[in-house]
């Protein structure tokens, strides 16, 4: 087992590698482009056996993407925030197709205003796609990743296509030490790709994807892939524990950190999970009973999962990076609905947004949002949703919009002094 | 398989949903005696979705519906993926498949020419049918860039298009692919050989058939053949091909019938006749078909 430093970005191009992937249907974009250049050399190079073509858009990549899985090989290809909503009427397809497929999302904010850091919008924003959906919140996840979705894109019991998310700059860009399996291991890990009798082949005749009449036959397959993604829960639980066994690394479908004795839980999806750790070790070893849960597997939901360890609690706080215009996190949305009705009540539930577009979050506002919802616990009152924003922030966006509107500095609008 | 005749594996089944008089049809089928079974069709959103509709299809070979924009992008994972596999011993060169796109005008000159136009880039092996019925037909014929100006369309019916037909034969030739041929099917002869030679060649290869559509244009089913030499004869849609790097016309109407007759029997261009003939506006459609004959030395 080999140990090396290496990008999120670097770690998601190991996983197609050590996969032995066949075709990559690729488009650049930033910050998921490192991915793309670093299978082109290998290919190039001779250490990959695979095909890389370079399509003339998202759409137009995935639409590749999916034929060549129907048509019988294994797929790999990799976009970002445009590009995942320039190509999401073909996410819908290709769950649809049944295309056992990985595609890696770098996680980066969406236009407008057009930026490069990220958030979850464009990863959320294919929630409902029929893609199953795995976060990573470490260089080491993002690898090991790649290969579990492998497993469960292309068990016969599940057969769809998994989107393995990634931030942009916090992951994409960091290195940090990872363990790069041995190929023989993951090969007896994961079989060759297996079609389960799908695809186009001389003297077989098959019609895929085709069209159908009346709202019955309709409801029909999109069931079957709804039932097919909740079916991946058990699947992914097996497919876990058969990596973990294998390699040593345990991924659950939810990772519960510091939860044990914990009242109060923060609930957050990606790297900036990593950051609350980090605040969460400063409160415990102050005395506090405060705990992560982060779930991994976002589609299917693992809802029964999050009552388990979520059901119990005085207090839960959900930090969205993410933002439903009109409603707020979306996250929170969804584990309100999971925890509703619970015999015993259930935690009270706070919702937060934060770190859109990149923006950090800081130590002491980890702190303060374990405050606010100690408080709202004491009070049995929720407060309404927080949109994380320092004075300092408004400071700074008023000083350039000085700029932009050509005053003198300091003369921000609604502030001038006489 | 009989030689002396189409068999089941080269001839499309009856009884498909298409509209009755269909010139795209009649194409479909020329093609497909040639190319057989052994094709997988990559359709984009368009009348022929219709063709495969759940449990049906009426082609002996295999299909996959793609969306509007990206059928040439399907065609291409479809090669790839055939490829790969031939390359890795996966699969024998018996089971290999020709990779068709099927699309109508509104994908092929609107919204899947991006797509399209990288397929060309790559030199991509595959053949594309483009069934041009000059109009978005199958959500009730509004106009598409492959519109004939002073057409009426759903999107046009008060004074008729007032944009012209764009000339994809040219864009396609401008990437210097292996094949492009205009055709119609009221010209069996001159598709039936152009079929044949591009089914013959490889990498990026485009039929451009001229697709009488009675429901879109407005005149009886049974006139879709003489719509269909009508447009020849009087040499509004010329019969032209590009291979080696040359355009050639493989039918040059040196005694053109007038437009008119052919605009006549065709209720999108009723308002051209009546209620009395609109001279200007006619004499302006004669003259942009004599400018184009102008230019054609061969």
């Amino acid at each position: 087992m080999t140990r090396i430093l290496l990008t999120g970005n670097a770690a998601a191009a190991w996983g197609a590698r050590l996969a032995a992937v066949d075709y990559v249907p690729a488009f650049p974009i930033t910050p998921q482009t490192e991915i793309i250049e670093t299978l082109a050399e290998w290919i190039d190079g001779g250490v990959l056996d695979s095909r890389l073509v370079t399509l003339e858009s998202e759409h137009s990549m995935l639409t590749a993407a999916g034929a060549a899985a129907v048509t019988g090989v294994r797929v790999f290809s990799a976009t970002s925030s445009q590009g995942l909503l320039y190509g999401m009427e073909m996410l819908y397809n290709l769950a649809g197709w049944r295309a056992p497929l990985v595609l890696v999302n770098v996680s980066r904010g969406l236009s407008a205003p057009i930026t490069l850091e990220p958030d979850h919008n464009d990863v959320l924003a294919a929630r409902d796609s029929g893609f199953l959906q795995l976060h990573c919140a470490t260089c080491q996840e993002v690898l090991d990743n790649v290969l579990l979705a492998y497993r469960l894109a292309e068990d016969a019991r599940v057969r769809l296509p998994v989107l393995v998310n990634l931030d942009g700059f916090y992951l994409s860009f960091t290195r940090e030490p990872v363990a790069i399996p041995e190929p023989a291991a993951v090969a007896d890990f994961l079989p060759p790709f297996s079609d389960c009798g799908l695809h186009f082949r001389g003297g077989q005749p098959s019609s895929q994807a085709v069209a159908v009449l009346g709202g019955g036959l309709y409801s029909y397959f999109r069931y079957q892939v709804h039932l097919a993604a909740e079916q991946a829960a058990a699947v992914y639980a097996e497919v876990a524990a058969d990596f973990e066994r294998r390699f040593g690394r345990s991924y659950p479908a939810v990772e519960a950190y510091r939860c044990k004795d914990a009242e109060l839980v923060l609930v957050m999806i990606g790297s900036f999970a990593t950051k609350a750790k980090a605040a969460i070790d400063g409160l415990c070893a102050a005395g506090q009973r405060v705990g992560l849960v982060r779930p991994r597997l976002l589609r299917p939901f693992p809802a029964a999962e999050l009552r388990r360890l979520l059901g119990h609690r005085k207090g839960v706080a959900v930090i969205d990076q993410n933002l439903s215009p009109g409603r707020g996190g979306i996250l929170h949305t969804e584990l309100t609905a999971a925890l509703y009705g619970l015999p015993q009540g259930g935690p009270l539930l706070v919702s937060f947004v934060g770190g859109l577009g990149g923006r950090d979050i800081a130590e002491e506002e980890f702190v303060q949002m374990v405050e606010v919802l100690r408080q709202a616990v004491q009070e049995g009152i929720a407060p309404p949703p927080r949109l994380l924003f320092t004075e300092e922030e408004l400071q700074q966006v008023r000083r350039l919009q000085d700029i932009a509107h050509g005053r003198s500095e300091g003369k921000g609008e609604g502030e001038e002094t006489s | 398989m009989s030689e002396s005749g189409p068999s089941s594996h080269s001839h499309l089944a009856p009884g498909t949903p298409l509209c009755a008089g269909c010139g795209g049809l009649q194409a479909l089928q020329q093609l497909y005696r040639v190319l057989g079974d052994k094709t997988v069709v990559v359709n984009a959103a368009g009348c022929m979705t219709l063709l495969s509709i759940y449990p049906f299809t009426p082609f002996a070979g295999s299909w996959l519906y793609t969306a509007m924009a990206c059928a040439a992008a399907g065609a291409q994972g479809v090669r790839d993926a055939l490829d790969i596999q031939l390359a890795k011993g996966r699969i024998s060169s018996a089971e290999d498949l020709a990779t068709v796109v099927l699309t109508g005008d509104g994908s092929a000159y609107g919204m899947g020419l991006s797509a399209t136009s990288a397929a060309l880039d790559r030199g991509l092996d595959f053949l594309y049918l483009c069934y041009d019925n000059e109009g978005y037909g199958n959500t009730g014929h509004q106009y598409s860039s492959a519109t004939p100006r002073a057409a009426h369309t759903a999107t046009s019916r008060v004074s008729g298009y007032a944009g012209s037909k764009k000339d994809l034969f040219a864009i396609w030739a401008a990437h210097r692919p292996s094949y492009v041929a205009t055709a119609i099917a009221a010209e069996p002869q001159d598709l039936a050989r152009k079929v044949k030679k591009a089914a013959a060649l490889r990498g990026p290869r485009l039929l451009l058939v001229l697709a009488p559509c009675p429901t879109g244009w407005g005149f009886d089913p049974a006139l879709t053949v003489k719509v269909g030499q009508l447009a020849v004869e009087t040499g509004i849609w010329p019969l032209k091909e590009y291979v080696d790097g040359r355009a050639v016309h493989t039918k040059i109407p040196r005694q053109r019938t007038p437009l008119a007759e052919y605009l006549r029997l065709q209720g999108r261009f009723a308002h051209l006749f009546s209620p009395q003939p609109d001279e200007q506006r006619l004499a302006e459609l004669q003259q942009a078909v004599e400018d184009y004959w102008q230019q054609v030395t061969e």
